[in-house]
């Protein structure tokens, strides 16, 4: 604090001056890029159909019109059982993926335990080599009978060796002195582990339930993998994928709202999928950014 | 209070293991943690190693009604058709291609983000700015696809509305191969900048204050601060995460390519098929299980070399950052 104070009042020549003012250049410049497709989605969705169709995206609807909402709420049932299945595939998924993560996480960096380094280069060395996709697929699909089960999208995410990682990095921070005197106290490694390394690791898991749930909000290749357009209800970002490249989803919405088919807001209604699918991880954000932060700092130097 | 319990704990720790006769009595203590283990062992075990030995399929024609065990055992025949073919090369030329431009470009983007935020001394311009650049690494690749497809679109496209307002001919992007290495790299700029520079700047923020007080007492502006504290500081930071992605040059990044291409983009091809996208295509839409394997197994035993070569020279660069 006080280093910045003196640094203030020291530097204010000429080269420095121009390196300040060339950050503020750039970096307000790249946030402007970076922000800009957002607005892009947003002013499209809220641009009555026939001004897109003429003058293409803009960032500001000249021609303000909630008609692709509408449309896309017509037939809510659809969009909100994707967003039932997403909710309950993160809910679930986070939960459980948070308590083995941490558990794993926990018990692979205990000094005391002597298979530990075995056991983390069984998970490690997934990251080295992997099967591939074709017999990923035939697993799940054929062996596992997975197919057009929510189960596969919801398995393949619990666990990953980054977060493990990350864990495990998280909980070296924790003494094991701690660990240690529970031991004498009677406690066993499971109780331990519950009733005392669970409460204090709160940030640590926070971050990791963060990372795990995101994971499962964004999913869409295991999805598109292994659900098909049979299954009515699917995750919400594959639902969002078939409005975008698929035509069926527009003749079913014009169908069901009854709204002639050249008058469907094809364009708009892509967008305003967007924005209902996106809208809770944007809105969140940046309440739980320093979360991530955290996780991205620590999980960067290996533990 | 710590120093009473400390020693104690550590003596007990020491001495529990020698006073257990052989390796039965150790690792039935351990029994616990290796049950705690025992999910993720299980986890890893089926997703991640039952799939491996699959890879056989790269060496026979399968077909669905035969199986895996009756379908003709052909050898090397797949990867011989691969490389006359000149697919195995196209591909691995772009996915390394990509890659190295996505670590080099990225990693340095990143190093110049976090020193100019750095420099900045406005306090809700700094976390405006962080919050904002962080903002496109939150959202889905379907959703990136479709950002791309608003700029893009040739008839609705924004880059076209500002073309044409400038008087300009609209260009036909999506069937323009050559410019698709551009697209892809500056959208994945677009997506990881804010991400990656985090680490870095966290970097720069573990740099001694007193360091960078005494060079400015000695009369150091900006830029020679930068450029003899802290670019110095942040080598090593970037060695690491430098050879550490080195590791990873054969894996492609399935998702971006899949949506900002779209699945059947053949125009496109020459310039942005990569080994995921191929296996993805010859699974799904030609049904040619072994050759997708083929390349599957082709890039991880490449994959690997590479891995453990970068892995040597992390060993070298920094014994305490290697992975094994």
């Amino acid at each position: 604090m006080q280093g910045e104070v003196v640094r203030k009042s020291i530097r204010s020549d000429a080269t420095s001056l121009f390196v300040r003012g060339f950050g503020y250049a750039f970096i307000g410049l790249f946030s402007f890029c970076c922000l800009i497709p957002f607005l892009l989605v947003l002013g499209t969705s809220f641009t009555k159909e026939s001004e897109i169709v003429k003058h293409g995206f803009n960032l500001w609807p000249k021609v303000f019109s909630t008609f692709a909402y509408k449309i896309v709420f017509e037939n809510p049932g659809l969009i909100i059982g994707s967003y039932a299945v997403t909710v309950g595939i993160t809910v679930v998924g986070t939960v459980l993926g948070l308590f083995l993560v941490a558990m794993t996480g926990y018990a692979l960096q205990r000094p005391d335990f002597q298979q530990r380094n075995t056991i983390s280069f069984f998970i490690y060395f997934t990251t080295l080599f992997s099967g591939g996709l074709v017999p990923f697929y035939l697993l799940i699909k054929q062996y596992l009978g997975l197919g057009d089960n929510y189960l596969a999208v919801l398995l393949p995410g619990l666990m990953s060796p980054f977060l493990i990682i990350m864990m495990k990095s998280f909980t070296k921070s924790i003494p094991h002195a701690i660990t240690e005197s529970a031991k004498i106290d009677g406690a066993g490694d499971f109780t331990i582990f519950v009733r005392l390394i669970l409460p204090m690791a709160t940030p640590a898991l926070a971050t990791i339930g963060l990372f795990i749930a995101l994971g499962y909000w964004n999913e869409w290749y295991n999805a598109m993998l292994f659900l098909s357009a049979d299954m009515k209800y699917r995750p919400l970002q594959l639902f969002l994928y078939g409005v975008i490249t698929s035509a069926d989803f527009i003749k079913n919405s014009s169908a069901s709202s009854n709204v002639p088919l050249r008058d469907v807001p094809l364009e708009s209604m892509k967008m305003a999928t967007a924005i209902v699918a996106t809208g809770p991880v944007i809105l969140f954000y940046p309440f739980v950014q320093r979360y991530f932060i955290q996780g991205i700092t620590v999980g960067a130097v290996k533990g | 209070m710590k120093t009473i319990t400390q020693p104690k704990a550590v003596a007990a720790a020491e001495t529990r293991p020698r006073t257990a006769n052989g390796g039965w009595k150790r690792f039935w203590n351990n029994r616990t943690l290796m049950l705690m283990c025992a999910p993720a062992v299980i986890f890893f075990a089926i997703f991640a190693y039952l799939p491996m030995p699959g890879l056989y399929l790269a060496f026979i024609r399968y077909n669905y009604t035969d199986g895996i065990f009756k379908s003709a055992f052909v050898g090397w025949d797949n990867f011989r058709f691969l490389v006359m073919t000149g697919d195995l090369w196209r591909l691995t030329f772009n996915t390394i291609a990509y890659n190295l431009a996505f670590i080099i470009l990225g990693n340095c983007l990143q190093i110049f983000v976090a020193i100019l935020l750095n420099e900045l001394r406005k306090k809700w311009f700094k976390k405006v700015a962080q919050t904002v650049m962080f903002l496109p690494f939150f959202i889905s690749f379907v959703i990136v696809g479709l950002i791309a497809y608003n700029i893009l679109s040739y008839d609705y496209g924004l880059l076209n509305g500002i073309l044409e307002s400038l008087g300009m001919d609209p260009v036909k992007t999506y069937s323009n191969p050559h410019v698709w290495p551009f697209i892809i790299i500056i959208t994945f700029l677009w997506q990881s900048t804010g991400y990656g520079s985090i680490v870095y700047f966290a970097a720069i923020m573990g740099l001694d204050s007193e360091v960078v007080e005494a060079s400015e007492i000695d009369g150091a502006n900006a830029l020679q601060r930068i450029r003899y504290i802290v670019l110095p500081w942040l080598k090593p930071t970037f060695i690491i995460l430098l050879l550490f992605s080195l590791g990873g040059v054969l894996r492609g990044n399935f998702g971006l390519i899949y949506n900002l291409v779209g699945a059947n983009n053949t125009v496109l091809y020459s310039t942005t098929d990569i080994i995921e996208t191929y296996v993805f295509r010859s699974m799904f839409n030609n049904f040619n299980f072994s050759m997708g394997s083929a390349v599957s197994l082709y890039q991880s035993v490449f994959g690997f070399i590479v891995v453990i070569t970068a892995n040597w020279l992390v060993k070298k660069a920094s014994p305490d950052n290697s992975l094994f």
